[in-house]
């Protein structure tokens, strides 16, 4: 899923334009689950909105909206009567949601509320790590489904770089190596040859390098 | 400054600090009268947006008394509940609302006389910051507390 955190309270108030109407508007899907943008963010901050508006006398009027999904137009015209009645909208939809809302309502200004950080999973309870860097042409199945690119520091694709110590990684001793993961995870599915092969630089144009990515599908196409 | 014109609100879990609130009464022990005591049935039970709300609404100060540490009834609601406590206070302060209007304590279900002292702290707290800014929605809780 799309991980995402907060902006501070702080941020928030330098971006918010004072004397309006504010929704906060939160999205459904990714974002609850990463605990960033959900009906209960939602109410979160635009109880702080209010606190902040009150405290510090910014005039803002906030109301609160969560649809089930920011980046798809079905769901966002849940929110067009919403949207109408506010001056601003603050998103907190990842990326892709603010943007898929500044697109619909020409209009309006569309602020984002989170960051959006990463696709990654929940590794523990309040923490989530990265596991894929979204590179265009997948290579899992040739690192035992441990993505290098994404977890090694360094990106290697005939790693390990010699710095790790103790299976831990040499850029961030907090996370362990990921080529420590990939020999183990390899011998336990007893396919220790892949790495005797030596990968060629991997092709970057699948990724953001080559530009935004569009994918089409003719068969779904009216 | 008078403290009738200012609002605790208490949470206060069912399992100490509302017994110990129970027996400060039985045993005749004098509060500040502008506490108003939640009851709940743990403070694990209470999310950020509940002290968010209070103060929002107009509470001067918000006071979440739960049982001592490793003595939880449900294990670690107090604990989960000082997280939130703690999160929401940095929230306050990133608001620009003083963050010591919010605060944790951890008392037995026979502390009543410990309950009253953080309940008199908290009213000093909240008299020496004086009212909040927020206040004026707050007119209605008072309002609604002198019924």
């Amino acid at each position: 899923m799309i991980v995402a955190e907060r902006k501070s309270i702080t941020e928030l108030l330098d971006m918010l334009p004072n004397d309006s109407k504010v929704l906060v508007l939160g999205c459904g899907t990714c974002v609850t689950v990463c605990l960033a943008g959900g009906e209960r963010e939602v109410s979160i901050i635009a109880s702080a909105l209010r606190i902040a508006s009150k405290a510090r006398g910014l005039g803002y009027t906030v109301s609160e909206l969560t649809i089930e999904r920011q980046c798809d137009n079905i769901f966002i015209e849940q929110a067009a009567e919403a949207i109408e009645k506010v001056d601003v909208v603050l998103s907190l939809g990842c990326g892709a949601g603010v943007q898929a809302i500044a697109e619909r309502f020409l209009k309006k200004p569309v602020y984002a509320g989170l960051n959006t950080k990463f696709l990654g999973i929940l590794e523990e309870r309040g923490m989530w790590t990265e596991k894929c860097a979204q590179c265009g042409s997948c290579v899992l199945h040739q690192y035992g489904g441990i993505c290098p690119i994404t977890r090694c520091a360094k990106h290697l694709l005939n790693g390990p770089c010699g710095g790790s110590r103790e299976d831990r990684c040499e850029v961030r001793p907090d996370r362990p190596c990921a080529w420590q993961l990939i020999y183990q995870r390899l011998k336990g599915i007893g396919q220790l040859d892949r790495l005797e092969k030596i990968e060629p630089p991997k092709q970057w144009s699948t990724s953001l390098s080559g530009g935004p990515r569009v994918i089409i599908r003719e068969d779904h196409r009216i | 400054m008078n403290e009738k014109a200012t609002t605790i609100i208490a949470f206060c879990c069912i399992y100490c600090a509302y017994a110990a609130a129970d027996l400060a009464g039985s045993m005749r022990l004098q509060y500040t009268s502008n506490v108003r005591i939640i009851r709940t049935p743990c403070t694990g039970r209470l999310e950020v947006e509940f002290f968010l709300r209070a103060l929002e609404n107009g509470a001067d100060g918000v006071l979440v008394a739960g049982c001592e540490e490793g003595s939880c009834h449900f294990k670690e609601g107090n604990l989960i509940a000082k997280r939130r406590v703690a999160y929401a206070r940095k929230l306050l302060a990133e608001s620009g609302l003083e963050q010591e209007r919010l605060k944790m304590v951890n008392v037995s279900a026979a502390g009543a006389r410990p309950l009253i002292e953080h309940i008199k702290e908290m009213a000093e707290t909240v008299n020496k910051l004086g009212p909040s800014p927020l206040n004026r929605a707050g007119e209605s809780i008072r309002q609604e507390a002198k019924l």
